[in-house]
């Protein structure tokens, strides 16, 4: 090979480099972090449902089918965002949205829901946010695929958008109605 | 737009940090648990502001976590249990030390190889270049005259 080319070579080798980088944060968004639960048993819960504390909503009365528990908040300033999607797509989605009320008065989010809409099957208030520690939630809103056998099958951090819903979230929803049949 | 806010919402963090343990004492028993969870939880990323430490940080999740970890360390919990907690739900993401295995080989041994490859490459070179006088009119003829 001719020396010459050598520092060519390196160059064109950090070049490539960095383009790579550029390209990979462009679809990496280095925000996401992987949920070490999915796959594994949703965590126990047993909170108070938004509308009527005094009824209470453990893990095992939602087992037997499949789930998604969205987490959201009025205070979320990106739920806003992902509110209209729930909207549209919360009857399409094939199995029932539970609503997580994340840190929450629920005078505020009886009133954000009145205000916005209730796109939820039910809705579950975890005021102090010690539930969802055990669920690993770090930034509202997050979505959650449960199956009928409690296992957390797929998780989103951030606003559903058609986009996802389609190439992620339905796909992943098939494959847990196909492994419940 | 979220991102913006978290952005937001973190250099905010970052201008009352230094005094989130005024706003937020924790009842020690003695100063020595004190420094134990301090060097603790700076060794733990919080997750909503992720360069920030939970030792640091304001967020709100972060003072349910630092509470979290304080009432860990009264039931006798070790260091390891209590990061053992944190990863099985945030991951590894929330240690800044990640941990050695295959999945990090590269993270931990790259910078080592890229040194060593560098290395070598750099000494070929250095030898060419020094080879016996004879040899260099061989070598310009090649080129290799930099």
């Amino acid at each position: 090979m001719n020396a010459r080319l050598i520092p060519f070579a390196v160059f064109a080798l950090i070049v490539a480099l960095f383009g790579f980088g550029i390209v990979w944060n462009k679809y990496h968004d280095p925000r996401y972090v992987p949920s070490p639960l999915i796959g594994k048993a949703a965590p126990a819960f047993d909170l108070p449902r938004l509308e009527d504390p005094a009824q209470r909503v453990r893990k095992t009365d939602l087992l037997g089918k499949p789930y998604l528990i969205n987490v959201f908040a009025s205070w979320c300033f990106a739920c806003g965002e992902e509110h209209p999607v729930l909207m549209a797509y919360s009857k399409r989605f094939g199995v029932p949205l539970i609503g997580y009320d994340y840190k929450d008065q629920a005078a505020d989010a009886k009133a954000w829901l009145d205000e916005h809409g209730n796109p939820y099957h039910e809705v579950l208030a975890d005021v102090s946010g010690a539930t969802a520690i055990d669920f690993g939630v770090y930034g509202a809103p997050e979505t959650f695929l449960v199956d009928g056998q409690g296992v957390i099958r797929y998780k989103h951090i951030g606003p559903l958008t058609p986009d996802v819903i389609a190439r992620e979230l339905d796909p992943a929803i098939k494959a847990v109605q196909g492994t419940a049949r | 737009m979220k991102r913006m806010w978290l952005v937001l919402a973190c250099a905010l963090a970052l201008l009352v940090s230094a005094s989130a343990f005024a706003i937020d004492p924790l009842p020690f028993k003695d100063a020595a648990q004190r420094q134990r969870f301090q060097h603790l939880t700076s060794q733990l990323r919080c997750m909503v502001c992720q360069n920030e430490s939970l030792d640091a940080s304001n967020a709100d999740l972060a003072k349910d976590l630092r509470h979290q970890i304080f009432d860990m360390m009264q039931q006798g919990k070790s260091d390891a249990q209590i990061k053992q907690y944190l990863v099985a739900r945030y991951s590894d993401f929330v240690l800044y030390d990640p941990p050695l295995k295959a999945s990090t080989l590269l993270l931990w041994f790259g910078p080592a190889a890229l040194v060593l490859g560098g290395g070598i490459v750099v000494l070929v070179l250095l030898r060419r270049r020094a080879k016996p006088a004879a040899q260099i009119k061989a070598t310009a003829e090649t080129g290799d005259d930099w």
